[in-house]
C-alpha cells in the first residue's frame, strides 16, 4: 500500500512527535487530535497537547501476514498503547517479538521509519514504541 | 565563551560479532579481532536510519539541557549516510524534536568528522550572538562492502550536542583547532553503494598525520600539555588506531579507555568521537578536563579542549550512553545482511 505524500505531510505533527489535543473543560486527552470534545461538545475548550510519549501496553498481537510494503519486517508486534495521559493509539513495539511483551509493560515513544520500500519514493517516518528497560 | 548545554547518545540494540562476519568470509576470527580491535559492532534495525538515530540522541540532549526545542536557532546533522541524497536530514530531525520553524538547518558531510564540524559551526553562531542555542549531531548507519575489512568495523550510532553560553554549560569548550588537507584515503562516489579506500593512505598519511597534528596544534595554541587532561577521546575507526596515536602522543592508556567505544559498537563514523565524548561526560566530575580529536577521511581533524563545570549534575535528566550500549541482541549474518539491505533487489 503506497501512502500519499499529502497525507504523510498533513500527519507530520502527530506522527513525528505525538501532538494531540486536550479539552480544558473535562481534562480529556485525545490522540489523534480532535477539534471538538466529544464529551463537552460546544462547552469544550480544545487545545493542542504535546504527549509525553510514555505509556503502557493495553493489548498487542504479532503480525505474520502484513500489508503490502511491510513484508521484510515480519514478524513484528503491533499494540494498542495507553499513553500516560489516558489516550490510546495503535503502534508497533520495536526491537522485540511477542514473547517479550506483556500487557501492562511500560513503553516509550521512539522515532522510526514506517515505510520506505520504494527506493525512489518518500521515506515515511513516525512514532513506534519501545519497552523501557528496568 | 561557549559550551555544551546538553548532550545525548543513542546506539541501536542489535550487534553482530566480528567472528560471525569472519566465518562467512573465511577469515581467521582471532586475527580480525586482534588486528582491528573490534569485537562486535552495533547494527541499526531495518526501520532505523541516520535520521531516526539522530532524533533519539537529540531528544536526550534536549532533556539534559532542560530547554524548549523552540529555542534552538541552528541545527546541523553530520553524516555520510544521510537517508536522502537530496532532502535534508536536519529538517526531519528539527520537526521530530519540535524545533521548527524558526531556525537554520543543514546537513553536513565530512566522512567521520561531520559531527564535530557541526559543533564548531554552532560555537561560531553562539559565540557571535547570532543564536542562543545550536544543536550539532553526528549520526551514521554506514556501510562496508561485504567481505571488506571495513565490514567488521562500520557500526551505527549517533550523538547530539547543544551548544550554548558558558554560564549554562555542563562543560565549557575552552578552544578548538582544526587540521585539514586533501588526502585520498577514503571516498564513495555518488550513487555507489559502498565506499572505497586508498589502502596505505588510511594509516600514517590519513589518520595519524591529522589526529596528531590537530592534537599538537591545539596544545600549542593553548600552551597546554598532555598532563593537563583527565580524558582523551580520539576518533576510533577501529580499536587499534586510537591506542596507537595515544602512544605516539604520550597519552597513557587509562586516559583513553572511557571514551573508546569502537571495540563494542564499531566505528559509528560521524557519531564516533561524539559518542566517545558522551560516554566520558557520563562519568566526568566538575573540574575534569577532556581533550577530543575527531578525524574524517578526505581528510581533516578537529580538536577540542573541554572543561567540565558544576552543571554536569544536569546529566541525570537524560539516559546515559551505557543504557543503549548495554542493551543488546546478537544477529546472525543473514539477518544482519537483511537489516543492512545487502541483498540484491531489496
Amino acid at each position: 500500500m503506497k501512502e500519499s505524500i499529502p497525507l504523510t505531510w498533513r500527519k507530520i505533527p502527530d506522527r513525528y512527535r505525538l501532538l494531540g489535543s486536550v479539552c480544558k473543560n473535562c481534562n480529556g486527552y485525545y490522540f489523534p487530535a480532535r477539534h471538538v470534545c466529544p464529551k463537552c461538545r460546544r462547552k469544550g475548550k480544545v487545545d493542542g497537547y504535546q504527549f509525553s510519549g510514555r505509556g503502557r501496553v493495553f493489548s498487542f498481537t504479532e503480525i505474520h501476514a502484513p500489508p503490502a510494503g511491510f513484508e521484510d519486517q515480519i514478524p513484528y508486534v503491533m499494540a494498542i498503547v495507553e499513553l500516560a495521559e489516558g489516550a490510546r493509539c495503535t503502534a508497533e513495539i520495536v526491537d522485540v517479538l511477542s514473547k517479550d511483551v506483556k500487557i501492562g509493560d511500560e513503553v516509550e515513544m521512539v522515532f522510526r521509519k514506517i515505510q520506505s520500500h520504494d527506493p525512489e519514493g518518500l521515506i515515511h517516518y513516525g512514532f513506534k514504541f519501545k519497552k523501557v528497560k528496568k | 565563551m561557549v559550551g555544551i548545554v546538553g548532550y545525548g547518545a543513542y546506539v541501536p540494540k542489535y550487534r553482530i560479532k566480528s567472528e560471525v562476519i569472519a566465518k562467512v568470509w573465511g577469515e581467521d576470527p582471532d586475527r580480525i579481532k586482534n588486528g582491528l580491535g573490534v569485537h562486535e559492532k552495533a547494527v541499526a534495525s531495518n526501520d532505523e536510519d541516520a535520521a531516526t538515530l539522530a532524533v533519539e540522541a537529540a531528544k536526550i540532549a534536549i532533556q539534559r539541557a532542560g530547554i524548549s526545542p523552540k529555542k534552538l536557532g541552528a541545527l546541523y546533522v553530520g553524516s555520510e549516510s544521510h537517508p536522502y541524497a537530496v532532502k535534508p536530514t536536519a529538517t526531519i530531525v528539527a520537526e521530530a524534536i519540535g524545533a521548527t520553524p524558526e531556525l537554520t538547518a543543514a546537513d553536513l558531510e565530512f566522512a567521520c568528522k561531520a559531527g564535530t564540524a557541526g559543533i564548531q559551526m554552532c560555537m561560531g553562531l553562539v559565540g557571535s550572538g547570532m543564536v542562543d542555542y545550536g544543536m550539532a549531531i553526528g549520526t551514521d548507519t554506514s556501510q562496508g562492502r561485504p567481505g571488506d575489512a571495513l565490514e567488521y568495523s562500520t557500526g551505527c550510532g549517533a550523538a547530539a550536542y547543544i551548544i550554548g553560553k558558558d554560564a549554562e554549560s555542563l562543560a565549557i569548550i575552552e578552544d578548538t583547532y582544526s587540521y585539514t588537507t586533501d588526502t585520498p584515503d577514503f571516498w564513495r562516489r555518488n550513487g555507489a553503494d559502498y565506499p572505497s579506500h586508498g589502502g596505505r593512505f588510511t594509516g600514517p598519511p590519513g589518520y595519524f598525520k591529522h589526529v596528531k597534528n590537530a592534537t599538537l596544534g591545539l596544545l600549542k595554541k593553548m600552551n597546554g600539555k598532555v598532563e593537563d587532561y583527565d580524558y582523551f577521546i580520539f576518533h576510533q575507526p577501529n580499536g587499534k588506531f586510537p591506542r596507537a596515536v595515544a602512544k605516539m602522543l604520550g597519552v597513557p592508556n587509562e586516559k583513553i579507555e572511557e571514551g573508546l567505544l569502537t571495540p563494542h559498537i564499531g566505528n559509528t563514523y560521524s557519531g564516533s568521537s561524539p559518542l566517545g565524548l558522551a560516554n566520558v561526560l557520563d562519568v566526568a566530575k566538575a573540574g575534569d578536563r577532556i581533550f577530543v580529536t575527531s578525524f574524517g577521511s578526505g581528510a581533516g581533524s578537529d580538536a577540542f579542549s573541554i572543561r567540565v563545570t558544576d552543571n554536569i549534575k544536569n546529566r541525570e535528566r537524560g539516559k546515559p550512553a551505557s543504557y543503549f550500549i548495554e542493551q543488546k541482541e546478537y544477529l546472525d549474518y543473514a539477518t544482519y545482511a537483511k537489516y543492512r539491505r545487502k541483498f540484491k533487489g531489496m
